[in-house]
């Protein structure tokens, strides 16, 4: 299935030409198209649930710019790009997932919006790089099988603490399955094969 | 070193090129060379010539090497119309053989010798994990082979029936991809000492050289088979 973007920009030729980029490259289709951030727009914006957002940073104004990423995660948890077309104050470009030039050529579109969708699925930092207890004892629960909700109700956490427990030590070992983190447990000695098989 | 994906290389890609040029492009090119029964000693011939003394469409042969020599290749439409399903076809047939009978084999082998070392708990879980994963990367190539590659043939004999198309196609690559990597993350950081270092290397080695391949798989099947047939069903 493609992935649906929703371009929010007040010129009409750039909107009209990144629907023609996507339509005729695949991948992605337009799902929606904003000139400006109104109340109707911005509903709009969240029932679609778009998997990327492309925005003109002019849409802001200028006191509410710094903060353009922050009002957009308000409405949708979609990859944000910006587009450009001149010079634009880098600082308040670095908000962003990925940015986009006006000069950029079809292809370059693609790949940008492609990155910025693989680096948006980063997990909030918890600090250090080592698993701290707390994250060794969540993962124990998941090498043995257990599923979230189990293993919310027996630490007596919420399932959404379990799934930040989660991200992070898939983040910090680098290890996505269950069945990856059962052989880490198990090289890291904090299992024994007795208790997962 | 060469600068990769830009649309002046891109353009280099044509028939009249030298092999030898095309394949020094990019160590996976030999891959694709391989796989679809070309054989070295091609001297200073052109991709036109090598690929017709040996039954293969030039075309075609140009776009899967495309997307071997170019990050984020995405064929255009007319390169899309002049390449041969049938071709397309023979080489993800060719693919799969050669990631099951060899590359894994190959890997597995790297693996064995990697753990050997280790203690019994620690080998039985590492090779069921491996074992795991060679069992999913089958079960989906059969299913392609079964369902997704014939539907694409009856498509081209205008004689698909209607219970299945293209679109239902669900790449559901993402599994088998994140074991792939996660087998990376596990040899790479977590073997234990007593393993040797360049047994752990060549494991690597086999893991990197896999990963990369399949990923350039994934692309010709979603960009080039996908449209094709897509295109195919509509015109039917």
């Amino acid at each position: 299935m493609s992935k649906r973007v929703f371009i929010i920009v007040p010129s009409t030729i750039v909107a009209r030409g990144l629907e023609q980029i996507f339509h005729d490259l695949g991948e992605f289709e337009v799902g929606g198209i904003l000139s400006d951030l109104s109340g109707s727009g911005v509903v709009q914006l969240r029932n679609m649930d778009p998997d990327v957002v492309i925005v003109d940073p002019s849409v802001f104004d200028h006191a509410s710019r710094g903060n353009a990423r922050v009002t957009l995660a308000e409405y949708t948890s979609a990859a944000v790009l910006a587009i450009v077309g001149s010079l634009w104050d880098e600082e308040s470009l670095k908000q962003y997932d990925g940015v986009l030039s006006l000069y950029d050529a079809p292809t370059a579109v693609i790949r940008k919006v492609r990155a910025a969708l693989e680096g948006h699925g980063d997990a909030p930092r918890s600090e250090g790089e080592e698993l701290s207890a707390r994250e060794k004892e969540i993962l124990v629960c998941v090498a043995k099988g257990m599923l979230n909700k189990e293993i919310a109700d027996q630490e007596n956490i919420s399932i959404y603490t379990v799934i930040t427990h989660r991200k992070n030590i898939t983040r910090k070992t680098g290890i996505k399955t269950v069945a990856g983190l059962t052989v880490y447990a198990l090289l890291n000695n904090l299992i024994d094969i007795n208790t997962i098989e | 070193m060469m600068k990769m994906g830009t649309s002046t290389e891109r353009r280099l890609l044509s028939p009249s090129m030298k092999m030898a040029d095309l394949m020094n492009l990019r160590f996976s090119l030999l891959g694709v060379l391989t796989r679809m029964g070309i054989p070295f000693g091609f001297g200073d011939e052109t991709v036109e010539e090598i690929c017709h003394r040996h039954g293969a469409d030039p075309d075609t042969f140009l776009l899967i090497c495309s997307v071997y020599a170019f990050d984020g290749y995405i064929p255009t439409k007319e390169r899309l119309e002049k390449a041969d399903l049938k071709e397309v076809l023979r080489y993800l047939r060719l693919s799969h053989a050669y990631y099951m009978d060899v590359a894994l084999k190959e890997l597995a082998t790297a693996l064995e010798n990697l753990i050997e070392p280790c203690g019994e708990n620690q080998k039985r879980i590492i090779w069921k994990f491996f074992s795991e994963y060679k069992d999913e990367l089958a079960k989906h190539f059969e299913y392609e082979e079964k369902t997704v590659f014939p539907h694409a043939e009856a498509v081209l004999r205008k004689g698909a029936d209607r219970t299945f198309t293209i679109g239902e196609y669900e790449e559901n690559h993402s599994n088998v991809e994140e074991k792939l990597e996660d087998l990376k993350n596990l040899v790479m950081k977590y073997m234990p000492a007593v393993c040797d270092q360049q047994d752990i290397f060549k494991a690597l080695f086999y893991v990197f050289s896999l990963e990369t391949d399949l990923e350039k798989h994934t692309v010709v099947e979603n960009d080039i088979l996908v449209p094709i047939v897509n295109r195919l069903e509509n015109h039917e």
